[in-house]
């Protein structure tokens, strides 16, 4: 059902279309606009710079996100999984320190070990889901509780921090850039990007949408749906590992709380994006533009004594739901 | 103020050794939350020193220590250690206190030594004993130090933790020192006592006020944040940074003379011990140990800093 509107809706242009497809930009607009309003320093470069880099992070992770809700899928475990894989990579890193100094090889097999427990995490999700068979949503649930636990174990409770002198050497990778432009901003403008052509112009990006809107009659197309399914999970637990080399660098620490919410908050920009929380229809760039939208609102609210900060919540809670609702109106007047 | 000091008192006696005469065997069981975070786990270290400690002064005595991860959990940690260890003594760190205050009710009611630590229970007068922080003072301490430090007119920023009531104590606490001190208090906003949120929420503030002279971060997770972001902004040297607990990462830094964070606030979770100490002489009976005792927040400052640095302490 939702697949033919949508393919009808690309189909033919009119002004309903039209809403449901700038629905998102406008709601971003609407906030560079109130932003810009509301303080001068808003539009600084440091600023931009600022809530681009934050942004990195949910951005990485929700591209590989809008793969597996488009796929019909769900993953809850993303962000203790982010935090797991940050405490292990500052494991690895500071035993190796010992015996191999602050050296380059060090970061890049700490970047290795990030990379390649994000994709054996994604494998195990994507096992046990297609495989196993088990729901999406249990499995994920149970493996978020696993390595939120897991991470509150290697760090004995506390915070697993990185050695001084590594952390210096590592800094950069957050805090540099090229011409003005830090790396954060640049992995995720090329994830983005990548992201996109993929859904778009690849085999995988049409079966992962045909699977979602419908897994029968993609078997019947000969779609390998298991296949397809566990790959968008390994995808997903990869770009995991990927925002983590990222991330460790800017606190280069890891702890219980880390990665808390992340989950919630790529699915979040996900759908706001237009991407149907049921599958069968997904839009990288819109996930992109969700994702600066929800740093937007933090950011706004940060800059202001707008709203009393007890209330910050329901503001970040409305905007989410008038994104929405302000695309799927052009889909539902149909 | 006199009782702190005349528990202080009878507590260092304590520690001079076992008492003679005192062959009494007693059961001790202590239940605390699991470590679950920074400061819950530095609670765990310091449950587990001083029952090691504990141990070899008083050999003849038993101690029962579990931790327990949620409220339901630790009411059946407490049926256990009473039904199959038989304890004399309970020393508990309630994770809620509506749910636990009927289980340790029966517990006291059936002549159990009772001690509560730090959060306290939601009917007065059960507990024998009563050891806890002061919230109010770990604001105070930190709002005083800026205003006998800082010059009328500076500009603060203030980052509070997760809202609740202990949060809401600190920050009177602190605006209370702060009151005529002619100290100006740009923003205050939570930063969850996490490090991330605290390092974009000190990001913002940045952008936002071109001139902050002091930073108060009621945790030292978040004044970690807070740190980053200032060294990011290149703005390292304009602002001091007053944390608070007493994290070893931060007392390194004071220690080694750090002109960004000259000084901390204590909320020590070495609470524990002074709790479990006092309990084992109470319940012995070699000195009267029923009562309140609140421990004050200490500034730690260059001078006394390695008193407080503990280097196994996950925290």
């Amino acid at each position: 059902m939702t697949m033919a509107t949508t393919q009808k809706s690309t189909g033919r242009p009119g002004r309903r279309i039209d809403l449901q497809v700038i629905g998102p930009i406008l709601a971003l607009i609407a906030l560079l606009l109130i932003g810009m309003a509301l303080n001068s320093n808003f539009l600084s470069y440091a600023n931009i710079t600022n809530v681009l880099a934050r942004s990195a992070f949910i951005g990485i992770i929700a591209v590989g996100m809008t793969f597996v809700i488009t796929a019909g899928g769900l993953d809850l475990s993303v962000g203790s999984m982010a935090a797991f894989v940050a405490g292990l990579m500052i494991l690895v890193m500071n035993l190796l320190t010992e015996s191999m100094g602050v050296t380059l090889p060090v970061i890049l097999i700490g970047i290795a070990v990030a990379l390649l427990a994000g994709l054996v995490a994604g494998v195990i999700n994507g096992i046990l889901i297609t495989r196993v068979g088990i729901e999406a949503f249990i499995v994920t649930l149970g493996t978020m509780g696993i390595y939120r636990s897991l991470i509150t174990w290697l760090a004995d409770g506390g915070t697993l921090s990185l050695g001084f002198e590594m952390r210096e050497l590592y800094r950069p990778v957050y805090y540099g850039g090229i011409a003005g432009v830090s790396w954060p901003i640049i992995a995720f403008v090329v994830v983005a990007v990548l992201g996109e052509i993929v859904m778009r112009h690849t085999a995988f990006g049409r079966h992962c949408a045909a699977i979602g809107s419908n897994e029968k009659v993609a078997r019947y197309s000969s779609i390998s749906v298991l296949k397809v399914r566990l790959a968008t999970y390994v995808l997903l637990g990869l770009l995991v590992g990927f925002a983590v080399v990222m991330y460790v660098p800017r606190l280069g620490s890891a702890s219980a709380s880390t990665g808390l919410l992340w989950e919630l908050e790529a699915i979040a920009a996900v759908i706001i994006g237009g991407t149907l929380l049921k599958g069968g229809f997904g839009r990288v760039w819109g996930t992109v533009v969700g994702v600066l939208i929800l740093s937007l609102i933090g950011n706004i609210l940060n800059l202001t004594d707008f709203v009393s900060p007890y209330l910050n919540g329901a503001i970040q809670g409305a905007v989410i739901i008038l994104a929405v609702v302000l695309q799927r109106k052009g889909a539902t007047e149909r | 103020m006199t009782k702190t000091l005349i528990a202080t008192t009878a507590l260092v006696g304590a520690l001079v050794g076992p008492m003679s005469g005192m062959a009494l065997a007693e059961t001790i069981g202590v239940s605390i939350p699991a470590a679950t975070h920074g400061w819950a786990g530095a609670l765990n270290f310091h449950a587990e020193r001083t029952i090691e400690r504990l141990k070899e002064v008083y050999p003849e005595h038993e101690f029962v220590l579990a931790t327990t991860p949620d409220s339901a959990t630790q009411v059946s940690d407490l049926e256990d250690m009473v039904a199959t260890r038989g304890i004399d003594a309970l020393v508990v760190l309630p994770f809620e206190s509506e749910p636990l205050t009927g289980p340790i009710q029966r517990i006291a009611d059936s002549g159990t030594w009772v001690t509560v630590v730090d959060r306290g229970l939601a009917v007065e007068g059960i507990e024998t004993l009563y050891v806890a922080g002061d919230n109010d003072s770990f604001g105070r301490t930190a709002g005083q130090y800026f205003a006998d430090t800082l010059d009328e007119g500076a500009k603060v920023v203030a980052m509070r933790g997760i809202p609740s009531t202990v949060d809401n104590e600190r920050v009177e606490g602190f605006e209370a020192a702060l009151d005529g001190s002619g100290i100006e208090v740009l923003a205050m906003d939570h930063g969850n006592w996490n490090r991330d949120t605290a390092f974009t929420l000190m990001q913002d503030w940045l952008s936002r006020f071109p001139e902050i002279d002091a930073v108060w971060a009621a945790d030292d997770d978040m004044a970690v944040g807070a740190l980053a972001a200032i060294e990011q902004a290149g703005r390292t040297g304009e602002m001091i940074v007053v944390g608070g607990a007493g994290m070893k990462e931060m007392v390194d830094r004071i220690r080694s003379g750090d002109s960004t964070v000259p000084v901390d606030v204590t909320y020590p979770p070495s609470m524990i011990s002074t709790a479990i100490e006092m309990t084992v002489v109470g319940v012995t009976g070699a000195a009267p140990m029923s009562g309140e005792f609140i421990i004050a927040s200490e500034l730690i400052t260059p001078e006394n800093a390695d008193d407080f640095y503990f280097e196994d302490s996950p925290y």
